[in-house]
């Protein structure tokens, strides 16, 4: 009997010792990741006042109840606390503007943990990303109020503008500079988070110090962000650009949007990429082509959330293609 | 009493959509309003029902295996009578369901009451199996129709519910808003029929002790 058939059989071999113990845990690693999207969370604010705190914490809220209620009435281990829901709720509240009423976030939360994990099997067993099915929910349902973007310009309650990809889509690279003033303000405005945006993507720096510190910690590998991240650089460098081949500005569309956020926190989502370096590669590339493909040809502004979500539907595939073969045997 | 029910098992029991999961694609497909909705599931079930009798009354003079191209034709003849009659007396509704009409000729559900029940009873039970059936489908249709045009556009059959402050959630109008409610009503139907097995097992636990 290999060992294959014993873990689907649910009996593990315990070898002889000594045994290395790990000290990683689901909750460990799920609250580890919800404190290196603090900051940014924080960032996002301040720069957005009471609009993005109520939107956080209702998000975090039903998030978090939803999975509760859920486990509680299926009978199943209560981990509600684990930190996964609030993951969930957290990240998608800094996918939405800050100006929607309450009950957008709060239904958008409850879909992403009602039912794009649990109709599935709850942790582990989701096929996509839930805070980005939420998103996707919500875009479907409310477009015009999901891309209504409050103004970082004016700090004036209820002005909106454009987010930069928004402005670049509809009136052209030219038209953006001309809003920002000169270039250098431009990507300085997009790198330290003073623009216009949904929450979580607006300041590049502190999402990149959270990323950083998780692949410190070994949570995620540099690889998905660096390949997600490159690909789209590239890609838009090459074919962005309108005056013909390589006249783009990749360090624009690799600021803007939702891209760091979703290269770093949900590209890199254990349960929805594939298991081997090699694929996690696959995936990267795959979702950066995707998201050049949405942002230059698409009707969206933006593709990073479908981009992943399309990914995480050839997850299994990509495991497929890249398993490690068995040392002698033959592929 | 035995009529009752073929006629009954068809409506929740049996439900073609919600428990046999037959005929999804117009569940899914023109469900966006109750009128539409309406429409359809009223032209299936005359089908059916007029299907079922045909093919009740000519079941011992077909040979097996040609039964499926027999049955097909007598559908789609059966379908092209309700289309010249909905083209002929209600020309909007036609053109809302467009090819979704022509295409009850290949609905599951049709063919699976004929080879099921109708090639093996009299043409009295048969004719009872399709109008349940029929009416199973139609109201889970009309049901689907409801809930999707009341989130989706605030409204039933053009009324509006919630007021002009509703926001209407276009997602419920949209596929993907109806595979999810198809989803979580078939969940629901089989939940349903769980507690109602429980309870039977039950009550008969009770009768023998």
């Amino acid at each position: 009997m290999n060992a294959e058939s014993k873990i689907e059989l649910g009996t593990l071999t315990v070898s002889t010792s000594p045994h290395i113990r790990c000290e990683e845990s689901i909750s460990k690693i799920m609250w580890t990741v919800n404190a290196a999207l603090a900051p940014a969370a924080l960032f996002s604010v301040y720069q957005f006042g009471m609009g993005a705190f109520s939107n956080l914490i209702l998000c975090i809220v039903a998030a978090v109840g939803a999975e509760y209620l859920i486990l509680k009435w299926q009978g199943k281990p209560m981990v509600a606390n684990d930190g996964s829901a609030f993951l969930t709720g957290l990240l998608l509240a800094m996918n939405i503007p800050s100006t929607l009423p309450w009950y957008m976030p709060f239904l958008g939360a409850v879909v992403a943990i009602g039912i794009a994990k649990h109709t599935m099997g709850g942790l582990g067993y989701n096929i996509f990303n839930p805070a980005l099915v939420g998103r996707a929910f919500l875009l479907a349902s409310w477009p015009i109020a999901m891309t209504t973007w409050p103004s970082m310009a004016s700090k004036v309650d209820g002005m909106t503008s454009a987010t930069p990809l928004g402005i670049l889509k509809l009136q052209g690279y030219e038209k953006l500079v001309q809003v920002f003033g000169d270039q250098a303000v431009m990507y300085k405005s997009l790198f330290f988070g003073t623009r216009s945006g949904s929450m979580g993507e607006t300041s590049a720096i502190l999402l990149l110090l959270g990323g950083i510190f998780l692949i410190y910690k070994g949570y995620i590998k540099w690889q998905v962000p660096v390949f997600m991240i490159g690909t789209v650089g590239l890609m838009t460098f090459v074919f962005g650009g309108k005056a013909g081949l390589f006249t783009g500005d990749p360090i624009l569309n690799m600021m803007s949007g939702g891209l760091i956020l979703g290269a770093f926190f949900m590209a890199t989502d254990m349960v929805t990429i594939p298991i081997t370096t090699k694929g996690q590669i696959i995936f990267a590339v795959g979702a950066g082509l995707l998201t050049v493909l949405i942002r230059l040809l698409g009707g969206y502004p933006e593709g990073v959330c479908y981009a992943i979500l399309l990914m995480n539907c050839v997850t299994p595939l990509i495991d497929r293609l890249v398993k490690p073969v068995k040392y002698g045997a033959r592929r | 009493m035995k009529l009752w029910d073929i006629f009954y098992k068809g409506i929740f029991e049996q439900n073609p959509i919600f428990r046999l999961a037959l005929s999804l694609c117009p569940a899914l497909a023109v469900t966006s309003t109750v009128m539409n909705a309406l429409a359809m599931g009223l032209s299936v079930l005359f089908v059916i029902t007029a299907n079922n009798v045909v093919v009740s009354i000519f079941r011992k003079c077909v040979n097996p295996k040609v039964r499926v191209p027999v049955y097909i034709t007598s559908i789609a003849t059966i379908v092209t009578v309700v289309q010249l009659v909905l083209q002929a007396f209600l020309p909007v509704l036609y053109k809302e369901l467009s090819i979704y009409l022509a295409l009850i000729v290949v609905f599951a559900i049709i063919l699976a009451r004929a080879e099921v029940f109708a090639a093996k009873n009299g043409v009295i039970p048969s004719m009872f199996d399709g109008l349940g059936m029929g009416a199973g489908f139609a109201g889970a249709m009309v049901l689907i129709g409801a809930i999707r045009e009341l989130f989706g556009a605030g409204t039933i059959l053009g009324v509006s519910i919630f007021g002009a402050a509703y926001n209407p959630a276009l997602i419920m109008i949209l596929p993907p808003g109806g595979f999810i409610l198809i989803g979580l009503m078939i969940a629901s139907f089989n939940l349903m029929g769980e507690y109602q097995a429980k309870a039977k097992a039950k009550a008969a636990g009770r009768s023998e002790a």
